[in-house]
C-alpha cells in the first residue's frame, strides 16, 4: 500500500544509531547483535527496545529489589505475575497491585490517569479475580499555579471517569502536594480482588500446538513506545509525546471483565495475560518464557483498528482493554461463545511452539524472529553507582530545632488547612466509593475497609507514603513508610497480611539517585521483615524527572488486612463523651520534615523523625489485641501535624468533642511527628481491660463538643469549636482551587 | 414474589440490587439480559444503575433501544411495578416511561455521598412504609442526575403528586429538589438515589430497603390476600 511508511534496512539503523531514539544503548544493541548472531531488523530493534526499557525489564532496580522479603505462609503468588495473591482463609485469597502511570498523566492527565486505572484492573483480573476495590497515590506541586490546579482536577476526573463507569469502588488513597512533584506530578493507583483459591491463573503460554487468541479491543497506534517514554526523563519537549499516551474507554474494560471472569471457569482456558505496557510484545513473549516454550503470531490476525499498520506498530501499540490468552487446541470456539454473548472480538492470532522464539508473521512472510526469554528474562542488569548527596550529611549534622510559634491555637487551623493534612472530600465526592455496597468504612478515616460478602471477614486496605522523610533521610523514611501504613490497618482492626509498592524516583543514572533507592529500599526491606508484611509485587517508575529537577523518593506502599471479624471494624472517630482518651507511643522533639516545619520554614531540613522497629510492632500488636477484645471505641493513628492534628481528626464528624492535656514542651506535645503514636478512646468500663493489654497514657476525654487543649497547669493552650477546625480542614481544597494564581 | 434485575451492558449496580432482593428482602430475583424479548414470568422490574452502553452519548440513550424495554414498557402498561434506579431512572426518561430529561450535575462533576430525602408521597406502591415529610438517609452517585422538565410538566407532577422524594439539601441542581417521581399511574417510579445501597446497617443505612418492602407488602395485598 502506498502510505506504508518504509522501514530503515537493519544497517541504517546500526550505522544511524537509531536505536538510540528507541532507548537503546550502544552496548545494549551490541548485545542485541550478539544475541541473534545478526543485524535486527526494524521490528526487532523495536521488540528489544521495549522490553529492555526500564519499565518493562527492571534492569536498574533489580538488584535492589531483590532485598525485599517476598515469601511468607499466606503468600501464594509473589510478584512476576500480574498481581501478588495472599490467603485469607476458607479457600479464598486476595489479589493486589500498585502501578504507576506519572508520565503520561504529566501530559494527558484525564486519559494518563483513567489508563492507569484501566491497567491495573486488568492486571488482577487476569489472575481469576473479581476485582472489588481501587485506591490511588496521588502527588503534586503546591495547588497554587494554573497548571498544577489543572493537573490534580483532570487526574482526580479521569480516575473518577475510569472506575466510575466500571463500577470498582474507589475507597481510599492519599494526595500530597510538594514542589518537587510541580513538573511530574505521581499517579499511582492499586486495585484488590478477591479471588476462590481454585480460580488462580498463569500468564503461561503452555502446551505446544495450543492456540493463542487475541481478545477485547482492536489495536490502534495508540500509545506505541509508551514503557520506553515511562523510562526516561521529562522535559519541554515531552508534551509533543501525547500520542505516547493510550486512550481509556471504560465501557469496553467492564465487558472485558465479566467476560473474562466467565473464561476463567472453562477449563479451555491454559493462560493469560493483559496487554499492558509493551501491549501485544510483552504479553507473548512472557507468556512464552515463562512455560518455557515459544510463541508465533500471525499478525494479519491481529484486529486492528486502523489502516496500513506495520508490524512495528500493532507489536508496540499500547491499546488499551486488550487480552491475550492460551486455550486448549480444538476448543477456541467454546472460547469465542463466551466473548460474543459480551459483543467483544475474540481472534485466533497464533501458536504456542517450543522452539522459544516469538516468531512473527506478517503477509506470509516472517517479519521478526527472536529468542523470548532473551525479551523476557536476559535485559541487562545495572548496578548503577551510588554517591551519597551532600545535603543528607548536612541535614543530618543539622541541631533539631523547634519551629518558633506564637499562637498555637492558630498554628492549629493552618496546620488542619495544609492541603496535605486538609480533607480531601473534594477528591472522593467524585468516586463512586461505595457501588458493590461492601464498603463499611468510606475514605477519610485511616484505612478503607470492605466486607467480604457471606463471610464474617472484612479487607482493610491503605496506601501511604510520607516522602519528605524520605528525602531527609531514605532508610528512615522507608522504614516509616511502612509502619505508617501498617498502623493504619491496625487502627482500623486488622492484621496486616503485605505490601505492593510502588516506586517512584528519579533517575537511577545520577550517583545520588541511585543512592535514595539504594538506601530506601534498605529501609523498607528491613520494615517489611520485621512486621511480617511480605512484598508480593509491585512497579518501578524512575526517570521521575522535570528539566533535571528529580521528585523525592517516594515509594509508595499499598497494604491491605484482614478483619477476622466485622464486629473488630474500627475508625478514628471517637464515640461517645464519658469515653477516656489515651495517647500511645513517645513524643519527641521531632520536627525535620513536619507539616510545622513545612509552615512555618516553608521547606524542609534536618532530620527524619526516628523509628524503632521493635516498640512498633510490640505497640501495634499490643493495640490490635486490644481492638480484637473489645476494649476500644476508636483508634487513630498519629500522623502529619502530629497530636493535635491527630485529636482534631477524631472528632471533626461533630458528633462529640475533646478534652486533652499536654505534658512537657508545649510545641512538641503539640506538633511534633515521632513515630509509633495512636490515640485511642477507650469506654471508661473498659479501662482496666485496655491498660492491661496497652502501654498508654491517659490524656483525657471525650467530651459534648469542641476541642480544649490543656497544659500541665490545667490552663487552657487551646480552645476551640468544632466548626472552627471544620471550616480549615474542609474548606481548605475547595478554597485554593478557586483562588487565582 | 418475582423481580427482574434488567442488566444493560455497564449495568454495574445490577449486583447490589440483586442482594438487596434476594438477601435483605429475602423474595425471588434474577437478572436479565437485555436482549431478552419477555418479562411475563416476574412480578416487578428493576432497572439497576451503572453506565449503560457506556453512556458516552446522553445517560439512558442506547439502552432506551435494547430489545429488553419493549418488555419493560408492557410490563409497565400492565401496572407492574418498575423501579428505575440511577441510570435506570435515566433510562425510563429516555424511553418515555417518566417525563422530563436529565443534566449533567450543577458543578459539572461526579457526586458520591449519602444525601438526606424528604418522602414527598407515601402514597404510592412504594412508599407506603414511609412517613409523610419523613427524612431518610441514602446515598447518590452520579454524574448527570440534574433533573430537569418544562413548567407545564412541573406543575402537572405537582398537582397529581407525582414527586415523591425531593433532596433536603440538592447536590445536583435538580428543578424543585426532584429526587424521584412517579409516573401518573403511579407503578413506575425513577430515583437518582440508590436505596439497594441502603438496606444494611453495617454498609452506613438501612433507610431504602423500606421502599423494597413497601413493594412487597402492597403487592402481597393486591395478589396474595385477595387470591
Amino acid at each position: 500500500m502506498s502510505l506504508m511508511y518504509k522501514e530503515p534496512t537493519a544497517e541504517m539503523i546500526k550505522e544511524n544509531r537509531l536505536y538510540a531514539d528507541m532507548g537503546l544503548t550502544d552496548e545494549e544493541f551490541q548485545l542485541v547483535e550478539n544475541i541473534l548472531g545478526r543485524l535486527p531488523n526494524w521490528t526487532e530493534t523495536g521488540l528489544f527496545s521495549v522490553m529492555w526499557s526500564e519499565h518493562c525489564s527492571y534492569k536498574n532496580s533489580k538488584v535492589l529489589l531483590k532485598k525485599f522479603p517476598i515469601t511468607g505462609e499466606r503468600v501464594l503468588q509473589g510478584p512476576g505475575e500480574g498481581a501478588g495473591i495472599i490467603d485469607i482463609n476458607d479457600d479464598q485469597a486476595v489479589v493486589f497491585k500498585i502501578e504507576s502511570h506519572n508520565h503520561p498523566s504529566a501530559i494527558e492527565p484525564y486519559q494518563g490517569a483513567a489508563t492507569g486505572v484501566g491497567g491495573i484492573i486488568r492486571d488482577v483480573f487476569s489472575m481469576g479475580a473479581r476485582p472489588v476495590a481501587l485506591l490511588n497515590s496521588l502527588r503534586f506541586g503546591e495547588l497554587q499555579s494554573p497548571k498544577v490546579k489543572y493537573l490534580f482536577e483532570e487526574v482526580v476526573a479521569g480516575i473518577a471517569g475510569y472506575g466510575n463507569c466500571i463500577g470498582i469502588p474507589t475507597v481510599g488513597g492519599e494526595v500530597q502536594f510538594d514542589p518537587c512533584y510541580e513538573g511530574n506530578p505521581l499517579v499511582n493507583a492499586m486495585c484488590v480482588g478477591l479471588i476462590d483459591h481454585k480460580d488462580i491463573q498463569k500468564g503461561q503460554a503452555k502446551g505446544v500446538g495450543n492456540t493463542v487468541m487475541y481478545v477485547g479491543a482492536s489495536t490502534g497506534r495508540d500509545g506505541i513506545h509508551g514503557a520506553t517514554f515511562a523510562s526516561e526523563e521529562l522535559d519541554e519537549a515531552s508534551d509533543e509525546k501525547r500520542p505516547a499516551v493510550q486512550v481509556g474507554d471504560p465501557f469496553m474494560e467492564k465487558l472485558l471483565l465479566e467476560a473474562c471472569l466467565e473464561l476463567i471457569k472453562s477449563d479451555a482456558l491454559v493462560g493469560i495475560q493483559d496487554m499492558g505496557a509493551a501491549g501485544l510484545t510483552s504479553s507473548s513473549a512472557e507468556m512464552a518464557s515463562k512455560a518455557g516454550s515459544g510463541i508465533e503470531l500471525n499478525l494479519d490476525e491481529v484486529p486492528q483498528r486502523e489502516l496500513g499498520m506495520t508490524p512495528y506498530e500493532m507489536m508496540l501499540s499500547e491499546s488499551q482493554e486488550r487480552m491475550l490468552i492460551v486455550v486448549k487446541k480444538g476448543r477456541e470456539d467454546e472460547i469465542k461463545e463466551i466473548f460474543d454473548r459480551w459483543g467483544l472480538l475474540s481472534k485466533v492470532v497464533g501458536t504456542v511452539t517450543d522452539d522459544k522464539k516469538l516468531r512473527l508473521i506478517f503477509k506470509g512472510e516472517v517479519s521478526a524472529e527472536v529468542p523470548v526469554d532473551a525479551l523476557a528474562e536476559d535485559a541487562p542488569v545495572y548496578h548503577k553507582p551510588s554517591r551519597e548527596p551532600e545535603y543528607f550529611a548536612k541535614f543530618q549534622q543539622q541541631e533539631e530545632v523547634i519551629p518558633k510559634v506564637t499562637d498555637v491555637k492558630q498554628t492549629l487551623l493552618d496546620l488542619l488547612a495544609q492541603p496535605t493534612i486538609a480533607s480531601k472530600e473534594w477528591v472522593y465526592d467524585q468516586y463512586d466509593y461505595m457501588v458493590r455496597t461492601n464498603t463499611v468504612v468510606c475514605p477519610g478515616s485511616d484505612a478503607a475497609v470492605l466486607r467480604i460478602r457471606d463471610t464474617n471477614k472484612a479487607l482493610a486496605m491503605t496506601t501511604d507514603c510520607n516522602s519528605r522523610y524520605l528525602y531527609l533521610d531514605p532508610e528512615v523514611g522507608g522504614k516509616i513508610a511502612i509502619a505508617e501504613a501498617a498502623r493504619n490497618l491496625v487502627c482500623s482492626g486488622a492484621e496486616p497480611l503485605g505490601v505492593t509498592d510502588c516506586l517512584n524516583y528519579g533517575n537511577p543514572e545520577k550517583p545520588e539517585i541511585f543512592w535514595q533507592l539504594e538506601k530506601s529500599t534498605d529501609g523498607l526491606s528491613e520494615a517489611c521483615r520485621e512486621l511480617e508484611t511480605p512484598v508480593i509485587g509491585g512497579n518501578v517508575s524512575l526517570y521521575n524527572e522535570r528539566s533535571g529537577v528529580a521528585v523525592y523518593p517516594t515509594p509508595v506502599i499499598g497494604m491491605v488486612g484482614l478483619i477476622d471479624d466485622v464486629n473488630h471494624i474500627t475508625t478514628q472517630s471517637f464515640k461517645n463523651a464519658g469515653d477516656l482518651i489515651f495517647l500511645i507511643g513517645e513524643t519527641k522533639p521531632e520536627f525535620g520534615g513536619s507539616e510545622l516545619q513545612k509552615l512555618v520554614d516553608g521547606e524542609i531540613s534536618g532530620k527524619s523523625p526516628s523509628i524503632d522497629l521493635d516498640i512498633e510492632k510490640k505497640l501495634q500488636t499490643q493495640l490490635l489485641t486490644a481492638i480484637r477484645s473489645g476494649a476500644i471505641a476508636s483508634a487513630h493513628d498519629v500522623s502529619e501535624g502530629g497530636f493535635a492534628v491527630a485529636v482534631a481528626e477524631c472528632i471533626m464528624d461533630g458528633k462529640v468533642g475533646a478534652k486533652v492535656s499536654i505534658t512537657g514542651e508545649e510545641v512538641t506535645a503539640l506538633f511534633a511527628e515521632s513515630q509509633s503514636r495512636f490515640v485511642v478512646s477507650v469506654p471508661r468500663d473498659k479501662k482496666e481491660q485496655f491498660e492491661s493489654l496497652v502501654d498508654a497514657t491517659c490524656v483525657g476525654e471525650v467530651v459534648d463538643a469542641g476541642l480544649t487543649i490543656l497544659n500541665e497547669s490545667g490552663e487552657p493552650v487551646i480552645q476551640v469549636a468544632t466548626d472552627e477546625l471544620q471550616n480549615s480542614w474542609r474548606g481548605a481544597i475547595p478554597c485554593l482551587l478557586k483562588s487565582k494564581a | 414474589m418475582k423481580f427482574a434485575c434488567i442488566v444493560f451492558p455497564g449495568s454495574n449496580c445490577d449486583v447490589d440490587m440483586f442482594h438487596a432482593i434476594r438477601d435483605e428482602l429475602g423474595e425471588e430475583v434474577e437478572y436479565v439480559w437485555h436482549d431478552e424479548a419477555n418479562l411475563d414470568r416476574f412480578d416487578a422490574i428493576l432497572l439497576p444503575g451503572g453506565f449503560s452502553y457506556g453512556d458516552y452519548l446522553r445517560s439512558g440513550a442506547i439502552a432506551r433501544f435494547s430489545n429488553v424495554m419493549d418488555a419493560v414498557i408492557k410490563a409497565a402498561n400492565e401496572g407492574k411495578p418498575v423501579l428505575g434506579v440511577c441510570n435506570g431512572f435515566q433510562v425510563l426518561l429516555e424511553a418515555g416511561l417518566l417525563p422530563g430529561a436529565m443534566r449533567r450535575n450543577q458543578n459539572l462533576k461526579f457526586i458520591c455521598r449519602p444525601v438526606t430525602l424528604v418522602v414527598e408521597n407515601n402514597e404510592t406502591m412504594f412508599t407506603t412504609g414511609y412517613e409523610l415529610g419523613e427524612e431518610i438517609t441514602i446515598p447518590v452517585a452520579h454524574g448527570e442526575g440534574n433533573y430537569y422538565c418544562d413548567e407545564a410538566t412541573l406543575k402537572s407532577l405537582k398537582d397529581n403528586k407525582q414527586i415523591i422524594f425531593t433532596y433536603k439539601n440538592n447536590p445536583n441542581g435538580s428543578i424543585s429538589n426532584i429526587a424521584g417521581i412517579k409516573n401518573e399511574k403511579g407503578n413506575v417510579i425513577g430515583m437518582m438515589p440508590h436505596p439497594e445501597r441502603a438496606v444494611d446497617q453495617l454498609i452506613g443505612s438501612n433507610d431504602g430497603l423500606l421502599l423494597f418492602k413497601s413493594i412487597l407488602r402492597n403487592w402481597r395485598e393486591a395478589h396474595v390476600l385477595n387470591v
